[in-house]
């Protein structure tokens, strides 16, 4: 503990840069500044050296990457089995690696599960430049995720009809939370629009009441209530598909952390903006469509890409009502008999695909709030 | 849309009171053929019972039992759509309607029966609790196992009828209640725990499924509860409830006189008054049922018997028929006549 | 939301052109709408619920349970307890868990937190890299992973003794425990009054020192009353000193206290996850102190971890209390998340009660009705400590 806190550096004040010091000089400020400051580079860099030693050691060097099949066609996991304990056995991802991320959509038409990867990707892309930033951002949306629809459900243009329940992985994963936020964004503007207003009492109490339920209840609860109530709740004969009524669970989770990121937003702007508008007469929806909502909604971005990362993460527990989201397929691939004993690399490979998106989504958000900052700062 | 119209007609009937449901006398037959497909409520990862082969079908003893109906009401097995799913959701999934029925390796209870709004129409399988240990533990018996930690999935009868044995004979235990089954398989084949318990057959199955390491495992002798297993269906659709109940008799009867998917078009020039009445070619009985006449003839056409279904689908596990045989065989499996 | 020319008009116009009127009628709109929409629901339920004669109601909660639970903090014998019984255990359950879980959180995440704020270079980027994996991978994942990782430890009769007494296996850690007699509890109240005396005589000590600018020396009382004391006691009992050590049995350790290998993952996996953020908030918190105090402080001849204890880490916490509350809240929440390792906490122990009695609808209920009580009574402790903190503010 000591150690730690006797180099706390002031705050402020800038990283020395490598190159302005000269590598020794660096090291001596940066690795070596104090006894202590040495003692931790050195047990640090042991234990680290170690372990990178350790981890190439199992996972490249020692590991099997395939496994010979038998004459009928079966896999013979005897290689892995040798190697456990000393070397990573990938031939699991190798002989899985589709199914983890397809799930069982069928084999032959997961091409069209690739490609919607893609355009999950792709849209991700363009709603993060902010040169796309406009109303037409919105049919972009509506667009790509009308293909998305198009392209897994099939039936038309000489796509094999694929049934929602056949739906699984990534895909799943992406549909669930990209939905989860299309449709839970206006909910969430709406919600926030009620929390703050002034003149509804009973629709602000409506809407704290909503925003504090949700939020004080973990998820697994309501997608529980999505899996195993929600049945109840419609008349007989009226039952809306299981990954719809997760879905829905989703949107309703979603709507009430973003609505208070929203209101957040809605905050931090200066009561003048609020005032002109008034002073120029706009009604109430021309006041927040054209002049609160434009401003308040760009400065929760950052925000909203940290709650959407949230969300992309927290669709991994549809796992536990039986969806199939990149989770689940990852587990199910490992109930095959011989696969059993692997789950390390399986789940290494599906915390790294997490891990990928995740973490580019934040280094982003992370960027964009330093831009807005400075522009803010002026 | 025809679901959508079929649930407004539900709602509008429900709304108004008025209960009554014309045609067949059964709401859920007619339903049914409206939507020309039958619904049906399986486990969906239960090898022998009911879980999807390499092609994505759904395969097992409850799979065909499912088709077997579909195949009596709609005159076609291919009809059949199974819905998977959990052990919690499974009672729900039934009561709201999602499912026609549950066939769904589901043990037959007075409790079940008694809360749930269910009934149980068939039992395709009788089973029973039991223990799978690994031989290095060297255990023989289940009375063995005083202070064991016991892998047990929550929410089944098993779970229950474990704290009951171990009551009785005054032992202790701790149990290790993992809901997702793959975990609690694991858990057990790491040494978590010192047995595995669930169904006799299910252990069957999964010892049967670690190919040559199926040696390292000991099914205990001991069978500490009764399971039977079959058909659960909503109460209050009489019609319903017996089609389910009489089509699994009339694999029963099938196999008693030995009729199989092969030679049932034989069976058509029979003479004895049984199959006659079996075939639809005396006595109305599918008429009585609410459904076609040539029902038991379409399920066995298309499924098969009993045992057809039983070799196809547990024997490849290594599981013996034994109380299954068919009564006459000294087993538990009797139909009434068909008179 | 009414525009400045009608404020003057007081009374209330029944015309479409009055806000207030308006106002009125949307607000009957909407919630007519939503009333609406919930009657529909109660209504269908209640007609499904009729016609398929599922039993309703809280009545199962006095049935005897039967249900085994692995871990219970009370006495439990499934045999005989009832479900409200196993109800209860749960909630301890979940409670106990996310007690320590809360307070290891708040320990590594303020620990990675300062250290990746250090000049160590080394150190201070691992500690961001820890942080970035950790909070980048679903905490679902986390559980999983880490409860294979103890389910490859040793099994029980190869368990590792790492000190004598403790023992690791995949069934969890058994650690000796102190046969509790009387006498231990005859000294640890006088122990505890002992630090209550100690609180008050430094609160003097100290008040003496603002006036007089001398201090009172406490160590004396301290020795005595934390230490002398107790042993008196203690010794005046005979000195009872009895260890319950666990033995190995053929399927268990008899004696002794236990950890299980799920609550272990459990914790393993929430502690990492929530530490991850719990150290970006303190990070934040503390480079949210404007530099002049470092350096006011620094002027003033203080050390740095001084200066960080006395100076900086206060002012920070009033940054850090507000996140910190929703990462409790989160750890309270994502306790939940057990039901897929089997660690017995609330929502697996109501999950199978639901389960055995085919009440979804309470069952769900009971989940929600818990669940809402911690994060209000967390909400509440948490909204009174700020405004406690906020007070110091000048």
């Amino acid at each position: 503990m000591s150690a730690t806190v006797n180099h706390i550096p002031m705050p402020a004040r800038a990283e020395p840069k490598l190159l302005s010091l000269g590598p020794l000089e660096w090291a001596r400020t940066n690795l070596f500044g104090s006894i202590w400051s040495s003692l931790v580079t050195l047990a640090l860099g042991y234990f680290m050296l170690k372990f990178a030693v350790g981890f190439i050691d199992w996972a490249l060097i020692k590991s099997v990457w395939t496994v010979q099949s038998d004459a009928a066609g079966k896999l013979d996991p005897t290689a892995c089995r040798i190697v456990k304990g000393e070397g990573a056995c990938w031939a699991v991802i190798w002989d899985k690696y589709r199914f983890i991320l397809f799930g069982r959509y069928p084999y032959d038409e997961q091409w069209r599960g690739a490609i919607v990867i893609a355009l999950f990707l792709a849209l991700f892309v363009v709603s993060a430049m902010r040169r796309f930033w406009r109303k037409e951002l919105a049919y972009i949306w509506i667009a790509t995720l009308t293909t998305i629809g198009v392209l897994m459900w099939g039936g038309v243009f000489g796509l094999v009809y694929v049934p929602q329940d056949l739906w699984g992985g990534l895909p799943i994963t992406l549909i669930l939370s990209t939905f989860g936020l299309a449709f839970a964004f206006p909910l969430a503007v709406l919600v926030a629009l009620g929390r703050r207003s002034t003149t509804l009492p009973a629709v602000k109490f409506i809407c704290v009441v909503y925003i504090e339920l949700i939020r004080g209840v973990p998820l697994i609860s309501l997608l529980f209530m999505a899996s195993v109530m929600f049945p109840l709740f419609m008349p007989v004969g009226l039952n809306p598909d299981k990954l719809l009524r997760a879905q829905v669970a989703i949107i309703l989770f979603a709507a009430a952390y973003l609505a208070e990121v929203v209101r957040g937003g809605l905050q931090s702007l200066p009561k003048g903006q609020y005032e002109a508008a008034d002073a120029l007469g706009l009604t109430y929806w021309q006041k927040m469509g054209q002049i609160i909502l434009p401003q308040a909604l760009r400065t929760v971005i950052p925000p909203l890409v940290n709650t959407f990362i949230g969300f992309f993460k927290d669709t991994s527990l549809v796992l536990i009502i039986g969806i199939f989201d990149l989770l689940t397929s990852g587990k199910v691939a490992l109930a095959e008999p011989i696969w059993q004993a692997y789950s390390t690399e399986v789940y290494l490979m599906l915390a790294l695909i997490y891990f990928c998106f995740c973490f580019a989504m934040a280094r982003y958000s992370r960027g964009l709030e330093r831009e807005l900052g400075r522009s803010v700062r002026r | 849309m025809n679901r959508l119209f079929a649930g407004a007609l539900a709602a509008g009937a429900l709304l108004t009171a008025t209960a009554a449901f014309a045609q067949s006398g059964s709401a859920t037959i007619d339903a049914i053929v409206k939507r020309g497909e039958l619904n049906c409520g399986v486990a969906g990862n239960s090898p022998m019972f009911s879980l999807p082969d390499s092609q994505g079908v759904m395969r097992g003893l409850d799979a065909d039992s499912c088709r077997a109906i579909a195949a009596a009401i709609l005159g076609d097995a291919k009809k059949t759509k199974f819905i998977p799913t959990t052990a919690q959701n499974r009672f729900t999934a039934l009561q709201s309607g999602e499912v026609d029925l549950l066939y769904r390796s589901t043990t037959w209870t007075l409790g079940r029966e008694g809360n749930l709004g269910a009934m149980f129409a068939s039992v395709n399988f009788y089973d029973g609790t039991g223990f799978l240990v690994k031989a290095s533990l060297k255990v023989k018996s289940a009375k063995e196992l005083d202070g064991a930690t016991v892998c047990v999935a929550p929410g089944t009868s098993t779970e229950l009828a474990v704290a009951d044995y171990f009551r009785v004979h005054k032992m202790k235990f701790t149990p290790v209640l993992i809901q997702d089954l793959s975990e609690l398989q694991n858990a057990y084949l790491s040494g978590r725990c010192d047995t595995y318990s669930t169904d006799s057959s299910g252990l069957a199955g999964f010892r049967f499924q670690q190919g040559p390491k199926a040696v390292e495992h000991i099914l205990l002798p001991d069978i500490i509860s009764k399971e039977p297993l079959g058909a659960m269906v909503r109460k209050g659709d009489d019609k319903f409830f017996d089609i389910v109940r009489w089509t699994y008799f009339a694999t029963l009867i099938a196999e008693e006189y030995g009729i199989t998917q092969a030679n049932v078009d034989e069976a058509l020039k029979s003479t004895v008054p049984e199959i006659r009445r079996l075939m639809g070619l005396e006595g109305d009985m599918g008429k009585a049922l609410g459904v076609d006449n040539k029902w038991a003839y379409n399920a066995i056409k298309q499924t098969g018997n009993f045992g057809e279904g039983w070799d196809r689908n547990v024997t490849p596990y290594g599981v013996p028929r034994g109380i299954n045989n068919l009564w006459n065989n000294g087993g538990l499996q009797y139909a009434p006549p068909m008179r | 939301m009414s525009s400045p020319r009608d404020a003057p008009r007081k009374g209330m116009q029944l015309s479409w052109a009055d806000p207030k009127f308006r106002a009125i009628i949307w607000q009957i709109v909407i919630l007519g709408i939503i009333g609406g929409t919930i009657w529909y629901l109660v209504a269908n339920t209640s007609a499904n619920l009729a016609q398929r004669r599922i039993a309703t109601g809280f009545e199962f909660m006095g049935r005897t349970a039967g249900i085994p639970i692995g871990e219970h903090l009370i006495a439990y014998d499934p045999s005989i307890n009832t479900y409200g019984r196993a109800f209860v255990i749960g909630i301890l359950n979940t409670l106990q868990v996310t007690i320590i879980g809360v307070v290891l959180v708040t320990l590594l995440g303020t620990f990675v937190g300062i250290a990746s704020l250090s000049g160590n270079w080394l150190l201070s980027r691992l500690c961001r890299t820890y942080v970035e994996i950790m909070r980048d991978i679903p905490l679902l994942l986390h559980l999983l992973f880490w409860y294979t990782m103890v389910l490859g430890l040793p099994i029980l009769r190869e368990a590792i003794e790492v000190l004598p007494g403790v023992h690791i296996s995949n069934n969890g850690v058994k650690v000796p425990l102190l046969d509790w007699q009387p006498a231990h509890s005859w000294a640890s109240l006088a122990f505890i009054v002992g630090l209550v005396l100690v609180g008050i005589a430094r609160r003097r000590a100290t008040r003496i020192q603002n006036a007089t600018g001398d201090r009172p020396k406490v160590w004396p009382l301290a020795i005595a009353a934390l230490i002398l004391v107790p042993a008196i006691i203690w010794l005046g009992f005979g000195a009872p000193f009895h260890m319950d050590i666990p033995v190995k049995g053929r399927f268990r350790f008899e004696g002794g206290g236990a950890v299980s290998g799920e609550m272990i993952a459990l914790l393993i996996g929430l502690v990492l996850y929530h530490s991850a953020y719990a150290a970006e908030i303190v990070r934040s918190g503390i480079t949210s102190v404007v530099s002049g105090q470092w350096e006011a402080a620094g002027a003033l001849g203080l050390h740095r971890p001084t200066v960080l204890r006395k100076i900086v880490l206060p002012q920070a916490l009033r940054v850090i209390i507000p996140p910190m509350t929703s990462t409790y809240l989160g750890v309270a929440k994502n306790s939940s998340l057990a039901v897929a390792i089997g660690y017995p906490d609330l929502v697996a122990i109501v999950n199978t009660m639901l389960n055995q009695t085919g009440q979804a609808i309470e069952g769900i209920a009971l989940i929600m009705g818990v669940y809402l009580t911690i994060s209000l009574t967390i909400s509440l402790f948490m909204n009174w400590y700020n405004a406690r903190m906020a007070l110091v503010e000048r």
